[in-house]
């Protein structure tokens, strides 16, 4: 499988997501420039994380015109998978492919550290590999991650089960202490309503091998995979 | 025509740096303010001449770059 790897300038997690991908998953990772129009050949889409523009303005704010972008939003509405993470995630959000806005840290403060997610939802391409309330420990690494969202989008993401991942304890259990960031409802990731679009703040791409110590990570780059070859069985015998 | 564009959190909606501010001027004796709202300021220059349209213009740019509308709300003067 190709996976597509967009950099934007300021871009900072591209080489790891890379790394991920071609020597951890064995598959073709291709690094896409923002300029890029056109993702033709590509099967899944990563955005990753990094300060793109510097942050301006609001995270995401700028780099959601890159050109790149138009070609994000045809991809994702012909239902290719499109992975944003930490600043992925944010433009995502700037771009309208995700719903809600990340605010800056209840605490101010950069947070760079191992959090627990809880798996709320293991039936979606991006966590098949993984139990539904499954916790995994993954590093977050943001100032802005605190998820908002009007109450009727919050109550349509519950409903349809869009949150795929909450802040939790060790232990699972979602609390307020467990909430690194001020996020609504403890939000870590969030599915779009078609379910091919995700954005998660943690960085899996940080955690997906043994030799790191902890290879939680890998199971969001598996599932993935497996979906797409899924997708791909089911296109070749119909 | 010179445009002067306030944008800030939507009022209900937490504001951490105001509360930081607020709880600094508190500290410092600024026992009277409450409420501080931290925001951005945007000053730019338009090659525009009517008002209706200059107003149109920066309308749209606020709505489409400057503030993002699910968390912040904006103003602006024209002047000049």
């Amino acid at each position: 499988m190709n996976f597509g790897v967009i950099v934007f300038p300021g871009s900072n997690c591209d080489h790891d997501c890379i790394h991920v991908i071609s020597s951890v998953l064995g598959q073709k990772a291709t690094p896409v420039w923002h300029k890029e129009t056109s993702l033709t050949g590509l099967d899944a889409v990563i955005l990753p994380g990094g300060f793109s523009y510097g942050d301006y303005l609001r995270t995401g704010a700028i780099a959601r015109f890159s050109p790149v972008m138009g070609a994000v939003k045809t991809f994702a509405s012909e239902g290719g998978m499109v992975l944003g993470i930490c600043n992925g995630f944010q433009i995502l959000l700037e771009a309208g492919l995700l719903p809600g806005a990340m605010l800056r840290n209840r605490s101010l403060s950069f947070i760079c550290k191992d959090v627990h997610i809880k798996v709320e939802n293991a039936a979606t391409p991006f966590t098949g590999h993984c139990e539904s309330g499954q916790v995994l420990k993954i590093p977050i690494a943001h100032a802005d991650g605190n998820y908002y969202t009007d109450p009727v989008t919050l109550a349509a993401l519950q409903a349809n089960a869009q949150i795929i991942f909450r802040y939790c304890t060790p232990e699972g259990k979602v609390t307020l202490e467990a909430n690194p960031n001020g996020s609504l409802d403890n939000i870590a990731g969030i599915r779009n309503a078609e379910g091919n679009v995700l954005g998660m703040m943690p960085h899996p791409e940080r955690c997906a091998e043994d030799v790191l110590g902890n290879d939680a990570g890998r199971l969001i780059f598996l599932s993935m995979l497996d979906a797409l070859k899924k997708a791909m069985l089911k296109t070749a015998t119909v | 025509m010179k445009a002067k564009i306030h944008i800030t959190l939507k009022s209900g909606i937490l504001d951490p740096q105001g509360k930081a501010i607020e709880h600094a001027l508190e500290t410092l004796g600024f026992k009277s303010a409450s409420n501080v709202r931290m925001g951005k300021y945007v000053e730019l220059d338009l090659k525009e001449t009517t008002k209706d349209r200059a107003d149109a213009e920066v309308k749209a740019m606020c709505e489409k770059l400057l503030a993002n509308t699910i968390i912040e709300e904006y103003r602006y003067e024209l002047a000049g």
